[in-house]
């Protein structure tokens, strides 16, 4: 044991430490690690030693525990000579194994784990700075430069708010970062974006084709990728809306309403307007009417579209020409929910036995809500007012019975209070 | 320092109920409640922002003055505690739901705000009772035993008279006493069980088959009917095959054609709120409601004490009167 000890001393005698601290204080975790790995096998040394010396063969028990002793010494050598092997700076390794080896062969001796008075003397070199007392001059205190605090790392976007000049302007904009740093990406594009190179021209480009100063918010809240498309390409799309004939107010309105408008090539924007002229049979008038409208259509999918009118052909039996009626009335069908579509659908022509023709008058019911429809209409036949055809006497028209508020609807159309109609839908 | 959202918020824990129409899942009105109760505490101001100090250097004086810098404190708003920062104050509320009401059917449905949870819980524990009305129909069979279904069988229901249809009745009635005496986990021979009985406390502990402890027909006009029933441990689902039964048994068919829970506990249908009522304001007065009624029960139910204890004495004195005057007669 005492040759694996001395073996292990020499090969503590390395160089001493000339790193700057931080590097010391790595080796010290290091070695804190090593204690914490080498303190299992000694409790279990101890304890043998607890159980051997109760027993009352003595010489027994003492020489099994030196030679657990001398085993476990055997093995920690070997156990730091391949470490030793493995490790690039040798030396340093094995010192602060050495230590720890040593605090962990002394609790064996005295049966009492007492590894905190075992502090590993380490012979720092004083780090070159000025001391704090000292006096700097004004100059000097400009010059000394604060590492910023910003985290280098983080998920909310409230850590640099207060610190990016971009940041801030767009908080005073009125754009919602608390929902844009939800998005994958946004958050540090946003951070590396320059307030005076990259915002304020889109921003003077937006307002000079006559989007108001209020609306900016809503855009970038909805869209922060406009601020990072090239401002040729913005003004290529809005001369191609301005060449389809749109007027610039129109423009402007449909930008502010549908915030990822310019985001799309000039080759895509043209796509969706003939394919709306085309599915349609509209004039061109009537394809920008519809457009300008709901500008949406030019930036979301086709196919739900497309699955729309065919299911207002062919589900709900409409002639070709009355869903063109429908759709320049209320373009939101184009985007409606297939399914509530069918459900209102089926409750106006099935429940309430209201015509093709009359539901083509007034589309405005299709965009209504089913239980709001539902609930007015059996009210209605409850008070034997349900009466939807035009050539009989107390007619009730559909757009009425749909648009008008709760008061105004149980004042004219159901002549009863509104306390009533509430009342009645608590028996449906 | 609580700011106005959550004292509002405070206000607004406890149990209320609404009115779920029919053909609406019960998930889709505890997502709007929850969606409108977020809207109105959201809706509440804000505190104003922090204000913190910072020091701005004026570049254009540091030529002239190279020893001397002026520093300029300005105070600015934290922008980091804005609210577009930090996103609304309340983004998700805990919004439970009482006993279940499937999308086929309508009906009082109880819902619960932040810590009433636990009263929801409280108030499941005790044995609550649910009235429901059935609107049905003899005539025809469906798979799902409601009218939406595939029919399966159609008959007829010439034969069917009220009086029939009530023996029925009150013989479904009849062995639903019986489960309802195996489920209370108590021994029938006991004194205390007669107890229990007479007092009506008699019922399951906790799960049990669903239960009726009430039925009766309020409308007969054939093929329509309507039943009124109050029930344990009953899903909407149960009910529907309830009436296709009572259909068999009557040598006919019967469908549900709507499920309408009238009472759930203590909440009835005038507590309820309608859709067009689901806001916070609205909310928070049923709340509120809730609490009051709550603080009157226990109230009463003090004042009920003292006075049985006096109307208890008082009977005291009856009887001995009676005895004495019993005593008179005899002479």
């Amino acid at each position: 044991m005492a040759s694996t000890c001395a073996q292990l001393c020499l090969r503590g005698t390395g160089p001493l430490y000339s790193k700057t601290v931080s590097s010391t204080w790595q080796y010290y975790t290091r070695v804190q690690q090593r204690i914490k790995v080498t303190r299992a096998p000694t409790k279990v040394i101890s304890g043998s030693s607890i159980r051997g010396n109760h027993t009352t063969a003595t010489t027994l028990t003492r020489l099994r525990w030196k030679q657990q002793i001398c085993f476990y010494s055997d093995s920690a050598a070997k156990y730091l000579t391949t470490e030793a092997k493995e490790g690039t700076n040798t030396q340093e390794l094995s010192r602060t194994n050495v230590g720890a080896h040593k605090t962990s062969l002394l609790p064996t001796r005295d049966a009492a784990l007492t590894t905190e008075n075992n502090h590993i003397s380490l012979d720092l070199d004083p780090v070159a700075q000025p001391s704090a007392l000292e006096e700097i001059s004004d100059e000097e205190a400009i010059s000394i430069s604060v590492p910023s605090a910003i985290p280098p790392v983080s998920t909310t976007l409230r850590d640099y708010v207060d610190k990016s000049e971009t940041l801030s302007k767009l908080v005073q904009l009125g754009v919602n970062l608390w929902k844009l740093e939800q998005r994958p990406n946004v958050g540090s594009m946003l951070l590396r974006l320059n307030f005076n190179t990259d915002v304020a021209p889109r921003l003077l480009f937006l307002k000079d084709i006559g989007v108001e100063d209020s609306r900016f918010g809503y855009i970038i809240s909805h869209n922060p990728f406009i601020l990072t498309e090239s401002l040729e390409n913005l003004q290529a799309r809005v001369n191609y809306l301005k060449s389809k004939n749109f007027s610039s107010e129109t423009v402007a309105s449909m930008v502010s309403r549908a915030p990822y408008l310019l985001n799309f090539s000039v080759k895509r924007l043209d796509n969706r307007l003939g394919f709306y002229q085309q599915q349609l049979n509209l004039s061109a008038n009537n394809t920008r009417n519809i457009v300008a409208r709901l500008p949406r259509l030019l930036c979301g999918s086709l196919e739900p579209v497309k699955e729309n009118l065919k299911v207002c052909e062919i589900e709900l039996g409409f002639k070709r020409n009355e869903i063109q009626h429908i759709v320049l009335a209320v373009p939101k069908l184009l985007t409606a929910n297939k399914r509530k579509l069918t459900e209102i659908f089926d409750f106006i022509h099935n429940t309430m036995k209201v015509p093709h023709h009359l539901i083509t008058k007034f589309p405005q019911v299709l965009n209504s809500k089913h239980l709001r429809l539902r609930e007015r209409h059996l009210f209605l036949e409850y008070l034997g007012k349900a009466q939807y055809d035009p050539t009989l006497p107390n007619y009730i028209t559909l757009d009425r019975l749909v648009s008008l508020p709760d008061e105004t609807f149980c004042t004219e159309l159901a002549l009863a209070t509104l306390e009533d109609f509430y009342l009645f839908q608590k028996t449906l | 320092m609580a700011t106005p959202a959550i004292r509002m918020f405070r206000k607004l824990e406890g149990l209320f109920c609404v009115y779920k129409p029919a053909g609406v899942h019960w998930k889709l009105v505890r997502d709007s409640i929850e969606t409108n109760l977020l809207k109105g505490l959201n809706a509440a101001p804000s505190p104003p922002l922090p204000h913190h100090v910072r020091l701005l250097t004026q570049p254009n004086n540091e030529s002239e003055t190279s020893k001397g810098l002026t520093v300029s404190t300005v105070s600015v708003p934290v922008l980091s505690k804005h609210p577009l920062v930090t996103g609304p104050e309340f983004q998700h509320i805990r919004v439970g739901v009482g006993h279940r009401l499937d999308a086929f059917s309508s009906g009082v449905l109880v819902l619960a705000v932040g810590n009433g949870n636990k009263a929801l819980n409280d108030f499941y524990s005790t044995r609550v009772t649910r009235d429901y009305t059935l609107e049905a129909e003899f005539g025809t069979a469906t798979d799902n035993f409601t009218h939406t279904g595939r029919v399966v069988e159609r008959s007829t229901y010439d034969h069917i008279t009220q009086d029939k249809l009530e023996r029925v009745l009150s013989m479904l009635e009849g062995v639903n006493q019986k489960t309802l005496l195996t489920y209370s986990n108590i021994d029938m021979r006991s004194q205390e069980a007669y107890e229990m009985a007479v007092q009506g406390l008699l019922g399951p502990e906790g799960k049990s088959t669903p239960i009726l402890t009430g039925l009766r027909c309020i409308r007969f006009q054939p093929p329509n009917f309507t039943l009124e029933l109050q029930c344990l441990n009953e899903t909407q689902k149960y009910l529907c095959k309830i009436v296709h039964e009572i259909g068999l048994e009557l040598r006919s068919t019967a469908v549900c054609k709507g499920v309408r829970r009238t009472r759930d506990g203590l909440f009835t249908l005038q507590d309820a709120l309608i859709h067009h009522h689901w806001t916070a304001a609205d909310v928070m007065q049923a709340i509120q409601l809730y609490h009051s009624t709550k603080k009157n029960k226990k109230r009463s139910k003090a004042a009920n004490k003292t006075s049985a204890l006096q109307t208890s004495e008082d009977n005291i004195t009856e009887t001995q009167q009676s005895e004495v005057n019993e005593g008179r007669f005899a002479e």
